[in-house]
């Protein structure tokens, strides 16, 4: 039962082959049995999710169910779940218990899933390995000693080993993408401003996107279709129509154009990865797509100018963790400062206290032209050149991590170096657009993503090239031995 | 030496709206604390601002009527800092780009003449909570209820060269966003304070002198005082040879005087950027003329207007335009009274406001209605009862025993202008004082009052007095 | 580009961090070479470059002026480190 996809659960639990309580059970023991090694859940709900499913069960006899009715599904820890504690891989919010759901949360439940938990995470989403969470380093089912990539590394590596067919995550610099490439699961960063940011834990607002973690991109279809809409709450969500995802899976490659950016593949991409690419790239022309060489002049610039304009929005945006309202406050505070430092001091782990203090310094005075202020400018270039792509393109392809995983402390020592992990998703995040990330193949056991970049609002386009590449390979359905 | 004080000043203004700036907590003022903090004004993580209409339009009221430029694209910003009040460790507000651009409008100064004084700039932005210093065991509570209270900040240029100046200009400000009905106005409850920008120079020198910063005054009277001591303060410093420190001071209205707030040497950085929560505010230029045409008459159209219609003089017409409710309530008053405008004037500034003031009474709560002060007036203009029983009549209007007609009625106070009856009184006077009467005739004119007293005394004052007077003349110089 | 110890501090004072005077040396490192990596932007030439700030380019939204929330204070403040009288509390306050 585990092995199956969302979309196959979805039909078994609607032609009653099992219920959502069995399933639901079924997914709570392998939780049980296999995440002491895993370490990808902080927190597991499972008097809840019984609840939830037995709901479901009613909902699905009374002939009610959504495609997502009765699915279990596991929340990455950066949105807020009501009555449910949610900690963001924080100590700061170890003790947060939120007083309200996230837009996407609330969403989610009216579509009827089971709720298995919360899933670990790089601490307030900075990180690329997940070691940076207070709950412990995650591992990648495909090889323990690797990390599962971050920030969203527990929703990756809980899909991939199927402690839940489907989890969602956040992408601020390719939090979702990087850890699905790292773990051979499908991950897909919607438009800025198409699925809500109400109650999903602030990191870089400009940035920030929730999406996704599924096996497929079918399933990443019907999961997105409940996921995304307009939200009134969220000044930066964009009131356009939602289209069906799932409607345009099976439409046609024939004639679509795939820009490879030459930047992306100089010689920062390992050669064996480009090799997986390659090959992928191979079965789309097979497909009938043509493929076009395109460059994008300022690539070697995104991750500069994202670790001004994210550090910068996320000093800010953690101010509001001060030991007053909730969180973490230190013991007996001399003074107001005393209180803030060390509540701020004891409840902040390194990583993040380094992007707040990157991100104070480009904001103070003095600094703040030629960071802050270049920083913009330099993202408006990274925008035009991928407008101009698409001019002439449909679709963007090429790796999505220039590696695959990384062993457990490699990269600890020396943070630029743990910064380069994102350098092809980066890009993505700073214009705005969709992207997505699929298996594609295996470097010395370890999974290999290859990325597809659409167009604004493309994301339909962008399943339906994922599904088809899906149709004509099985990297996806490979299975991480011993899970 | 002789010094000249510059001043500006920059007036907070909450706007009445019904909600929060950036969400949809209640703004009422005086509930339980933290009753009226929402989600978002607390600053809970993954909460997000969403800009509230009616404050945009508010500024742009606001805007248009002291003949700003409006922003057809404005910008919120962070500014960062941390405080107890401020929950996110921001404050969101307008840096660079504000919504009101530059505009003016003119006060009247005391010899008469008017001065134009600059508005810089006004922005949008949220109210911080309150730090209640009450002692709970040694620490201090915090209320957030005042969080996130839609603001417009109005920032004056340096234009005002006395404390009178500073008031003169900050109470017409006062009563403009009454008028425009974007502010109520409230200075006990801070619904409308201001902090101000004062330094000194020499008479004759261009350039400003170092300033300092007083904040949160929230009373006309305080205003006026806090600036004359720091110009005290100032002068002293300057005059020993010493130089003023940039700072912030607060006024202590007990002591009368100002002091240093913050002693920290800390600068301040507060770090403001576009807040990526938000996007910028674009109005077009129908959306600016659509405002602009919900503007009603302001205060010195109005002034204009109660000087060429009703022939008031420019002093009258400024008194009773210096608030809406008043303007409104003189105007129902000439209503009533048959357009005697004039008369209205007379009774509205003179005793009407005597009697509000004497009772600290808010004209909107006052126990005359201008329809029973225009009846009375009318009954003056025809000669129903003279000025003098009039005090009366208002008297009893006040104590709410009915319309002017009803009383006069009741208490028999009709003027006497039946002739051939004042004339037997007259008679009857004259016919009882022959000594008196001798000595008029013979010279001592002086008496004549003595004669009026007593018509009137024996006609309760019911008498028309311009009657009483001419046939008094024509009996007595028989 | 290298930071002094002195510019850590005050960053780390602006937002309020408390820092462990022995993990200093590495602050200073990382933040160095952080800095390192940023200052590749100063390479290209944006003089004439609009800002952005955003990657939606659209209008900021409005919100109709209504009351929609209610109070939900004991929610709120059952999360609270130290409440009392309805009030948050804080180290007093100096003005």
């Amino acid at each position: 039962m585990h092995d199956k996809t969302v979309a196959q659960l979805g039909a078994g639990l609607r032609n009653g082959e099992f219920s959502s309580v069995e399933l639901t059970r079924a997914f709570l023991e392998r939780i049980e049995k296999h995440d002491k090694t895993l370490n990808s859940f902080i927190t597991v709900t499972p008097e809840l999710a019984l609840e939830q499913a037995s709901a479901a069960d009613a909902r699905i006899k009374a002939n009610e169910a959504t495609p997502l009715t009765g699915i279990p599904f596991a929340h990455k820890d950066i949105f807020c779940t009501q009555g449910i504690r949610t900690s963001c891989g924080s100590k700061m919010l170890d003790n947060f218990i939120s007083p309200y759901d996230a837009t996407v949360v609330s969403q989610l439940k009216s579509a009827g899933i089971v709720t298995l938990g919360k899933t670990n995470m790089d601490e307030f989403a900075m990180g690329s390995s997940n070691e940076t969470s207070y709950y412990g380093t995650v591992k990648n089912p495909w090889d323990t000693n690797a990390v599962p990539g971050g920030s969203s590394g527990g929703s990756a590596a809980a899909v991939a080993a199927r402690l839940t067919p489907v989890a969602s995550g956040t992408d601020t610099g390719g939090s979702i993408r990087q850890p699905a490439a790292l773990c051979g699961i499908t991950g897909l960063k919607p438009t800025y401003g198409r699925v809500s940011r109400y109650g999903m834990i602030a990191f870089a607002s400009s940035l920030d996107q929730g999406g996704p973690m599924t096996r497929t991109a079918e399933d990443a279809a019907i999961v997105l279709n409940a996921m995304a809409g307009f939200d009134e709450r969220d000044s930066t969500s964009i009131d356009k129509p939602v289209p069906d995802y799932s409607a345009h899976l099976n439409d046609s490659l024939e004639g679509l154009k795939i820009g490879l950016p030459k930047e992306y593949f100089d010689e920062g991409l390992d050669s064996a990865v480009g090799d997986a690419i390659d090959a992928s790239i191979k079965e789309y022309q097979k497909l009938g797509a043509e493929i076009v060489e395109i460059s994008l002049p300022n690539t070697h610039l995104a991750v500069p100018t994202y670790y001004v304009v994210a550090p910068a929005e996320c000093s800010t945006n953690l101010s509001r963790f001060d030991g007053v309202r909730y969180g973490h406050r230190c013991d007996s505070p001399k003074n107001l400062e005393d209180l803030y430092k060390r509540s701020r001091g004891e409840g902040f782990g390194d990583e993040v206290k380094r992007r707040i203090m990157m991100g104070t310094y480009a904001l103070s005075s003095g600094y703040y032209d030629a960071y802050y202020l270049k920083a913009q400018k330099i993202r408006r270039l990274i925008s035009d050149d991928f407008r101009k792509a698409f001019e002439k393109i449909d679709l963007i392809a090429g790796p999505t991590a220039p590696s695959v995983a990384f062993n457990i402390g490699e990269k600890n020592e020396d943070p630029v170096s743990m910064y380069l992990s994102d350098i092809y998703t980066i890009a993505a995040n700073l214009a705005g657009l969709p992207a997505i990330s699929i298996p594609a193949g295996f470097v010395t056991d370890r999974p290999v993503g290859l990325q597809l970049i659409g167009n604004y609002f493309e994301e339909a386009r962008l399943l339906g090239a994922a599904h088809q590449y899906q149709q004509v390979t099985d990297w996806h359905n490979h299975h991480p031995e011993g899970f | 030496m002789e010094w000249e004080v510059v001043i500006g000043l920059e007036i907070h203004a909450q706007l009445a709206t019904k909600s929060k700036i950036f969400s949809g907590a209640a703004t009422a003022y005086g509930t339980a604390p933290n009753t009226q903090a929402c989600a978002v004004d607390l600053g809970m993580p993954g909460v997000l601002p969403v800009l509230n209409k009616e404050a945009v339009r508010m500024a742009v009221k606001f805007g248009t009527a002291i003949d700003a430029h409006i922003a057809p694209r404005s910008v919120f910003a962070r500014k960062n800092y941390f405080y107890p009040d401020l929950p996110k460790g921001y404050q969101i507000s307008q840096f660079e780009l504000p919504i009101v651009g530059a505009g003016h409008l003119d006060i009247e100064l005391e010899d008469g003449s008017s001065k134009r004084i600059g508005v810089t700039r006004a922005h949008l932005e949220e109210d911080a909570g309150k730090s209640l210093h009450e002692d709970f065991h040694g620490l201090t509570g915090v209320d957030l209820n005042r969080a996130g209270t839609p603001l417009l900040e109005i920032v004056s240029e340096p234009d005002m060269r006395s404390a009178k100046e500073a008031v003169a200009y900050m109470k017409k400000i006062h009563s403009l966003v009454r008028y425009l009905e974007i502010c109520d106005g409230n200075m006990q409850e801070g619904s409308f304070r201001c902090d101000a920008n004062i330094s000194m120079r020499p008479k004759g020198q261009k350039e400003f002198g170092t300033r300092a910063e007083i904040k949160n005054l929230n009373s006309f009277r305080f205003v006026e005082r806090a600036i004359n001591i720091e110009i005290e303060r100032q002068i002293d410093i300057l005059e020993e040879g010493g130089t003023v420190n940039q700072e912030t001071r607060l006024y202590d209205s007990a002591k009368n005087e100002t002091r240093s707030m913050r002693s920290k040497e800390e600068a301040f950085d507060y770090r403001y950027f576009p807040d990526p929560d938000l996007l910028p505010v674009e109005l077009t230029s129908e959306d600016i003329e659509e405002i602009r045409k919900t503007l009603p008459e302001l205060p010195h159209q109005k002034k204009e207007r109660f000087t060429n219609s009703f022939g008031l003089t420019a002093y009258d017409a400024g008194v009773l335009t210096s608030s809406r409710e008043l303007a409104d309530f003189f105007e129902n008053v000439v209503i009533s009274s048959g357009n005697e405008s004039k008369l209205a004037a007379n009774w509205v500034t003179g005793d009407f406001m005597a009697a509000l003031n004497k009772a600290g009474i808010e004209i909107t709560k006052s126990p005359v209605s201008a329809e029973h002060l225009g009846g009375m007036i009318q009954r003056i203009a025809d000669n129903t009862i003279s000025g003098k029983i009039a005090k009366q009549v208002f008297e009893a209007i006040w104590n709410g025993e009915g319309d002017a007609d009803t009383i006069i009625e009741k208490k028999g106070l009709k003027q006497i202008t039946d002739s051939s009856a004042i004339e037997a009184i007259i008679d009857e006077i004259i016919a009882n004082n022959p000594a008196q009467t001798e000595q008029y005739r013979s010279g001592k004119d002086k008496l004549f009052g003595f004669f009026v007293g007593q018509t009137m005394k024996a006609t309760q004052g019911k008498a028309n007095p311009a009657q009483v007077n001419s046939l008094l003349k024509k009996k007595l110089n028989k | 580009m290298s930071l002094q110890q002195s510019d850590i501090e005050k960053v780390a004072h602006l937002a309020r961090l408390g820092i462990d005077p022995a993990d200093m040396p590495e602050h200073i490192k990382n933040l160095s070479s952080i800095l390192d990596l940023v200052d590749q932007m100063n390479a290209v030439d944006t003089e004439s470059v609009m800002p952005m700030a955003h990657p939606v380019d659209t209008a900021q939204r409005l919100r109709p002026d209504e009351v929609t929330e209610t109070d939900q204070r004991e929610q709120f403040q059952a999360i609270a480190p130290q409440v009392e009288a309805g009030l948050y509390l804080v180290p007093k306050v100096m003005e």
